[in-house]
């Protein structure tokens, strides 16, 4: 398997420099975990980065609305591998009933309420300098364009027209107080060499992503706004060749990116994730 | 239109030999003058490899229906919602597609001139690049200032692609000429283009076929094959060591020192030299997590070593093996480029970023600066680097850094410059160390006659009086309204500003470097300060550190050194260390009285009295 994979190299030791360089330069960090695939990744590469040791919390946004497997495998990964999990949850909207699934909000409202706000709340409540995030550029337009290091105001928004210069591995590090920092390590990754490299390093994912009855979960969001894609594949290696082949653009099942042309965009600018 | 099928997803990715290949991409940065077509050529590229996501070409072609506009290949990459709007686009974008050979990632980089810093951005992690010209516009501003770009970027595989073939008639003639502008302009840069081709993005002429139909006269590559022709670089194994530390952790018993090799090879058992402190230690151990142990690790690698003795180390210091240590200097002389709000002045105090390394730094000379787009030289007797120009300058460290010269290992030949929070600049290393310059020139012959002597003579001691800051004119009206004064109270004075300098030297010495002309004025300033006159010193800022080993120079020849600084409206480093510090709102007459209180009482001589009369 070593050659068939030693393109991963290349990618895994940039994100572990990248990791590294978050840690040495924030006090306050933290990892934002959805417990999809990608963020597996990341929190797996953490623990390279630092030889076993995940030496921050790992925070985890709770739209109360998450596939009930996912809260479980949350907890299962918490508990056996010993890391700090912090859960957010935006409690004011959900008791209002503020959501997508009670009709008082579109699927856009709902994300901006339940993840974006909640995860804003988290970070003024627990001071969070930087949070590292597993997105990637070859998910969605909007995201090709994002930096490593990637400034929010503290506001949260993301001025997309008026980025950082990022060259040489040399990031931006130096900050105006309150600006907030994302950062993403596995920017320069595609969703096959995620399942590549979940193949090679055998990282544990919640079950949803492999096929069942003739479908399996892609992009794993909010039960309400996530759907299944056709697909016979029961394993990573199976997820693999499927990949090579779809002409499928990975976020199509997700509800919420689809409302408008732009609205994946606009939620973007916002501060989501 | 559609003329796709140069590689199915269903098969292996195989070279022309039938060797299945790995799948490491090839970043590949597209840069041109605005307009010039490189969003379309990309939406072509995706669409003729067959990489389009499902559904993604009619979804275009609906939108732009919706829009009552033709069809445009440049809405694939422009997924933005401003960017359809201007036209342009704004961000550096990366997308993936294959050809049968490898994979490949496209860094669209912005052609419109506001946007350098994302252009930079993206042909940076370039390992090639297509430049695309118009063919009936020609070459314009931007496709000079990329192709200087990517020279200065260490993009060394370059082809050019001469596009919109079908709005001049698919016309030879044009491509020719096109051709011969552009590669003189390279020439002078020392880029060789693998290829020029002629195409048509829109049309997919050249693109993935050979369109001998409608130029005929055309025979070789086209755009994939070019791009199956780059190749990916090697790595630098075979280079001397270089391993940034990066971090040191405690996480348990053991103290990792973690960094990503840059070059070379290290081995347990090693002696590192650790620079520029220069404490050496052996390599113990190659820590490994979740992995079989390991004795050696290599350019690329992201890893953690221990070391055999515990000597004190910290982020920044350079790993090398004794044999082949990196230069380790306070002088950077570097080729520079400048992407900041505002401008970079000499003297002004700015953050250097080296592999690793961080260095408070100020820019101590500027040798010459350059128009990126013309290649013009600007001058080489500038005070600042301004955005979007490049030049060639003298950085001058508060503590010692390592580095190589950009040519033998780039990764600790090049830097950024970060000016207050953002990252201004960069750049590269030339050559060796600069031999600091700024040693003062030896002893001065000053005969037999004592300072004591000639001070009892002229009432007063020999001076040197340092003006910094301000605007030539303004340092002009002080200097000549303190002179007069000065002269009132029979001061001895004399005036030395750099026009005389180079006057003087203008021909006898060929193109003096701004560092040299400064040293020659601070040789003709200290022997006029020791043959007892009042010197002032219109000359270039300098460096704090210059102006103390001055201070020194003069005061062991018994002269007075004063720094007088006029304070321009933005504070600068200058007026942390003044003597006088003259604020920006006084006038002429004032500004000189606020000089003279404080020379006239340290220049006099003994019992004499005028120094009161101000």
């Amino acid at each position: 398997m070593g050659k068939l994979y030693e393109h991963l190299d290349e990618l895994e030791n940039q994100s572990i420099f990248i990791i590294r360089e978050a840690f040495n330069k924030f006090e306050n960090l933290a990892m934002l975990w959805s417990i999809g695939k990608d963020s597996n990744v990341l929190l797996w590469l953490i623990r390279k980065a630092f030889f076993g040791h995940v030496p921050f919390p790992v925070v985890h946004v709770d739209t109360n609305y998450k596939i009930p497997e996912m809260i479980e495998f949350r907890d299962r990964l918490a508990r056996e591998w010993g890391f700090e999990l912090v859960v957010g949850q935006n409690k004011k909207a959900l008791l209002a009933g503020n959501t997508f699934p009670n009709g008082k909000a579109t699927r856009v409202e709902c994300c901006s309420l339940l993840k974006t706000e909640a995860l804003q709340e988290l970070i003024a409540q627990k001071g969070y300098e930087a949070i590292l995030l597993g997105i990637r550029r070859d998910e969605e337009g909007t995201r090709a364009k994002e930096r490593y290091f990637s400034p929010r105001k503290q506001s949260f928004e993301w001025d997309f027209r008026d980025q950082p210069p990022e060259l040489w591995d040399q990031f931006k590090t130096d900050f105006e107080p309150g600006t907030h920092l994302r950062v993403h390590p596995l920017l320069h990754w595609t969703e096959v060499n995620v399942w590549e490299y979940i193949e090679r390093e055998n990282i544990p994912v919640v079950s949803l992503y492999f096929a069942q009855n003739g479908g399996r979960y892609r992009s794993l969001g909010c039960a309400p706004c996530t759907s299944r894609v056709p697909s016979n594949a029961t394993t990573v290696a199976e997820i693999v060749a499927e990949l090579k082949q779809t002409r499928i653009a990975e976020r199509s099942t997700r509800a919420q990116d689809q409302e408008a042309e732009d609205a994946f965009e606009r939620l973007r600018a916002q501060g989501y994730m | 239109m559609a003329k796709r099928a140069v590689h199915r997803e269903d098969e292996p990715l195989k070279n022309l030999a039938g060797e299945t290949l790995s799948s490491r991409p090839l970043r590949i940065v597209i840069v041109g003058h605005v307009d010039h077509g490189k969003s379309t050529l990309v939406g072509r590229l995706f669409y003729d490899t067959g990489s389009l996501p499902e559904g993604k070409f009619e979804q275009i072609q609906a939108v732009c229906q919706k829009r009552g506009c033709a069809f445009e290949w440049a809405f694939l990459m422009d997924a933005l919602q401003a960017e359809r709007d201007q036209n342009i686009t704004i961000e550096t974008s990366q997308i993936w597609f294959k050809t049968r050979l490898r994979p490949y990632v496209i860094i669209d980089a912005p052609g419109h001139k506001e946007f350098l810093k994302n252009m930079v951005t993206g042909a940076a992690g370039a390992h090639a690049a297509f430049l695309l010209i118009a063919a009936d516009e020609g070459v314009q501003e931007q496709s000079r200032r990329h192709g200087y770009l990517l020279s200065l970027l260490g993009v060394r595989q370059v082809s050019v692609l001469v596009n919109k073939m079908d709005l001049v008639g698919y016309s030879q003639e044009t491509f020719d000429s096109i051709v011969r502008d552009y590669q003189v302009f390279l020439n002078e840069l020392g880029v060789e283009p693998r290829s020029f081709i002629p195409i048509s993005a829109r049309n997919g002429d050249n693109v993935a076929d050979h369109a001998e139909a409608v130029m005929p006269w055309y025979r070789g590559l086209n755009a994939i094959e070019a791009l199956d022709s780059f190749e990916l670089p090697a790595a630098k194994h075979d280079l001397p060591l270089r391993f940034p530390v990066q971090d040191i952790y405690r996480f348990d018993h053991r103290r990792i020192v973690a960094g990503r090799i840059e070059s070379g090879t290290l081995r347990v058992g090693d002696r590192l030299v650790f620079s520029p402190d220069g404490k050496e230690s052996v390599i113990k151990s190659i820590e490994v997590w979740n992995g079989p142990s390991r004795q050696t690790a290599r350019a690329g690698e992201s890893v953690g070593i221990t070391l055999s003795e515990q000597i004190f180390i910290e982020r920044g210091h350079i790993a090398s093996h004794e044999q082949h240590p990196p230069q380790c200097s306070r002088h950077l002389q570097a080729r520079l480029f400048w992407m900041g709000r505002r401008p970079l002045e000499i003297g002004r105090r700015v953050k250097v970023k080296l592999a690793t390394q961080e260095s408070e730094c100020e820019l101590a000379s500027i040798e010459r600066v350059v128009d990126s787009s013309t290649l013009e030289l600007l001058g080489t007797e500038r005070r600042q680097v301004a955005r979007n120009e490049i030049a060639e300058v003298t950085l001058e460290t508060r503590s010692p850094v390592a580095f190589d010269a950009y040519e033998q290992i780039p990764a600790l030949g090049r830097f950024v410059i970060v000016d207050q929070y953002d990252l201004a600049g960069g750049g590269i290393i030339l050559g060796n160390a600069l031999q600091p310059r700024q040693a003062l020139p030896g002893k001065l012959f000053v005969g037999r006659v004592s300072p004591d002597e000639r001070a009892r003579a002229h009432g007063h001691q020999g001076a040197l009086l340092w003006i910094s800051g301000g605007s030539k004119e303004l340092k002009k009206q002080v200097v000549e309204a303190l002179d007069r004064s000065l002269f009132s109270r029979n001061v001895q004075t004399i005036i030395l500003d750099e026009s005389t300098i180079d006057s003087s030297l203008h021909g006898s010495l060929p193109s003096q470097p701004a560092g040299d002309r400064l040293l020659f004025g601070l040789l003709l300033a200290s022997g006029f300060a020791a043959a007892g006159l009042v010197v002032l010193a219109i000359l270039e800022d300098g460096t704090h550190e210059l102006r103390e080993k001055c201070r020194k120079k003069i005061e062991s020849l018994s002269g007075v050194f004063v720094h007088i600084h006029l304070k321009p409206e933005q504070p600068d480093s200058h007026s942390e260390f003044a003597d006088v510090l003259v604020e920006p709102s006084k006038s002429v007459e004032d500004s000189v009285l606020q000089i003279l209180e404080r020379i006239l009482p340290e220049i006099k001589y003994k019992s004499k009295k005028w120094f009161y009369e101000i």
